[in-house]
């Protein structure tokens, strides 16, 4: 289906982390709920003001019953400074939702996380753990982890790994991950995490997804700014074919 | 559906095409339309031009493709395109079916590929065709030609030879002289002139020294260009007598009534569907609501005036 666009209204906007923020909004009921691995357009200034695109932004969570739709996200420049600064009552404009999706496989997987990149891997664990599969989280972080007791909800395994070495495992969070273990690893993080956590499912024969960042436009298909090649040398627009697709087809 | 309590008629005749509003959705922007057919009400649009096409499609460009800057975008997509059969077989039913013309937009590397592409579509049901000699981005996607009005000439000779479809000519704000480059596609054949695309622009990543694009120079669009841009429109309404499409940064319905009183039959809406996905739809209501508040009935009555 394609996306819609509309204004949602602020519940919270709270800090998480140094950097990072959660904003939940109210999902009107006459649009479509989100799937994980989708994102939204986010825009929380007027169309003419800085920057002129909107920023695109994954479901952290979407909860049926209230109909609150979360975004985790890291202030990186003057889009989530915006974003930041919205208190609760406030509109947002989203365009979505966008993209494909993770798919919910598997028995017994992994859920592998860098950064930023474990905001989409909370409502994937949520749904992979409501669906019955066995889900374990792997989580990476800098210096301070964040969201840690949400990802351990339902007696899901955290391991997490730190690059200070201040929490957990001092180093990559690649080198918590036994592939063999699982049936399916899903991945989003920095693209050298992801690409490295793929090629080591791969060469264990794991069946692995990766969630693909890039910039964009329209979000919808639309403007082909969005365009990856992949290994074979196929042209995929992430915002549309994506932005979740199988390791292979990136870090075969 | 539009409300009935607006006396505004915003019909026009766009090349003997009648369109039901004066608002069109810049090529480029919008994909085939689909994408957008959840969020703009396509009753307000007068047509779509689609996504550029060339004869046999083209990757498009490598590296960076999309870069900000103030009130503007700089895009270096490289005519990333299906080619024409399939924007015929696969695109063009549903296109159709959402209301609005469409509009066909055409580049070419080579005036022969040119001319089998205006051949296909004249074939079609599509509405209008409009014949992309300017695109930056792609160094024989069109450019080449947008240049020079001797070369614009020719091009545009041999397309009109091809097709009976109403061809309107999209200029380049790189062209040598506007005016010149105007009066030489009206002398060719073209049914009407649409301007501008993308100026030609860069951008430097002074953490790697090295230009952003891999293209070096990519086109810049949006609110940025449009004052440079309203005024070629101008220029080139002052010196034609076929209709002129005026885009190039439109954001708003006061921004499409600048480039309709520089003498535009219609205006187009690119960049600005980014930022705000109803762009479109606001700039043809805005200026419905305009003429109510004013007591203009049709926009004969306006287009021109400051010519
Ligand atoms: C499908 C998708 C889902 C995303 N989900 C999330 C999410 O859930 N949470 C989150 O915090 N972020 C997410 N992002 C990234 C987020 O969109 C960018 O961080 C944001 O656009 C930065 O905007 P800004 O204006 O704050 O920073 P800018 O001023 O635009 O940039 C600040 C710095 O970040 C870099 N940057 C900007 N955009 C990107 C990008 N798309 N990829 C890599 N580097 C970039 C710039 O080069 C610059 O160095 C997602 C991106 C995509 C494509
Ligand atoms: C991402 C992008 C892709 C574009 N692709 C095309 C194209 O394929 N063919 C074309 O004639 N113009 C193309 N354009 C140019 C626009 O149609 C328009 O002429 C230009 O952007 C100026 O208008 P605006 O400021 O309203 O966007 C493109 C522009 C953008 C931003
Ligand atoms: S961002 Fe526009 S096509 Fe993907």
């Amino acid at each position: 289906m394609p996306a819609q666009n509309f204004e949602a209204s602020v519940l919270v906007n709270s800090q998480q982390a140094a950097d990072i923020f959660l904003l939940t909004v109210y999902l009107p009921p006459q649009y479509d709920k989100p799937k994980a691995g989708q994102f939204y357009m986010l825009r929380a200034w007027r169309a003419d003001e800085p920057p002129l695109l909107s920023r695109p932004i994954s479901v952290h969570h979407y909860e049926e019953g209230t109909r609150a739709l979360s975004f985790l996200y890291q202030v990186k420049g003057n889009g989530t400074q915006k974003l930041a600064a919205l208190k609760q009552g406030d509109t947002v404009q989203l365009t979505g939702p966008a993209g494909n999706g993770f798919p919910i496989e598997g028995r017994h997987v992994a859920v592998v996380g860098g950064g930023i990149g474990t905001a989409p891997l909370f409502y994937l664990a949520e749904q992979l753990t409501a669906a019955g599969v066995q889900t374990e989280c792997l989580l990476g972080f800098r210096d301070e982890p964040y969201r840690l007791a949400h990802f351990a909800r339902g007696g899901r395994n955290v391991r997490v790994a730190t690059d200070t070495g201040s929490y957990g495992h001092h180093g990559f969070v690649t080198e918590l991950l036994e592939p063999a273990q699982y049936d399916v690893v899903y991945i989003c993080g920095p693209e050298p995490m992801m690409r490295a956590t793929a090629k080591k499912c791969l060469a264990a024969g794991v069946k692995c997804y990766v969630s693909m960042e890039r910039k964009m436009a329209c979000g919808l298909g639309a403007c082909l700014g969005c365009t990856c090649k992949t290994e074979k040398g196929e042209l995929v627009c992430i915002c549309k074919e994506g932005p979740v697709f199988e390791g292979g087809v990136f870090f075969g | 559906m539009r409300e009935v309590y607006s006396l505004a008629d915003l019909h026009v005749t766009l090349c003997g095409v009648p369109l039901q509003s004066p608002v069109i959705a810049a090529s480029g922007t919008f994909g085939f339309g689909q994408e957008f057919s959840r969020i703009v009400d396509m009753h307000w649009l007068g047509a779509i031009s689609g996504k550029g096409l060339t004869l046999e499609g083209k990757a498009g460009n490598e590296g960076e493709r999309l870069y900000e800057t103030p009130a503007g975008l700089i895009n270096s997509i490289g005519l990333q395109n299906p080619g024409v059969r399939h924007f015929i077989e696969q695109e063009l039913p549903a296109m159709k079916r959402l209301g609005p013309a469409a509009m066909a937009n055409l580049g070419g590397s080579t005036i022969d590929t040119y001319e089998e592409g205006a051949r296909l579509l004249d074939a079609t049901d599509v509405d209008l065709i409009e014949l992309n000699i300017s695109c930056p981005n792609v160094k024989a996607g069109g450019i080449a030609y947008g240049i020079r009005a001797e070369s614009a000439k020719e091009v545009v000779s041999r397309v009109r030879a091809c097709t009976k479809k109403p061809l309107v000519v999209k200029l380049s704000p790189n062209a040598e002289n506007i005016t010149e480059m105007a009066l030489a596609c009206e002398a060719a054949g073209a049914d009407g002139l649409s301007l501008v695309n993308t100026f030609q622009a860069m951008a430097i990543d002074i953490s790697t020294r090295r230009p952003v694009f891999q293209n070096v120079f990519a086109g810049l669009s949006g609110p940025a260009i449009r004052p440079i841009a309203l005024r070629m429109v101008y220029q080139v309404c002052k010196a034609v007598h076929v209709p002129v499409v005026g885009l190039g940064g439109i954001a708003t319905a006061e921004d499409a009534l600048e480039f309709i009183m520089a003498g535009a039959t219609a205006v187009q809406v690119g960049t600005a569907s980014f930022a705000n996905p109803h762009a479109c739809e606001e700039v043809a209501r805005g200026i419905a609501a305009w003429m109510d508040k004013n007591g203009v009935k049709t926009l004969d009555e306006i287009r021109g005036a400051a010519l």
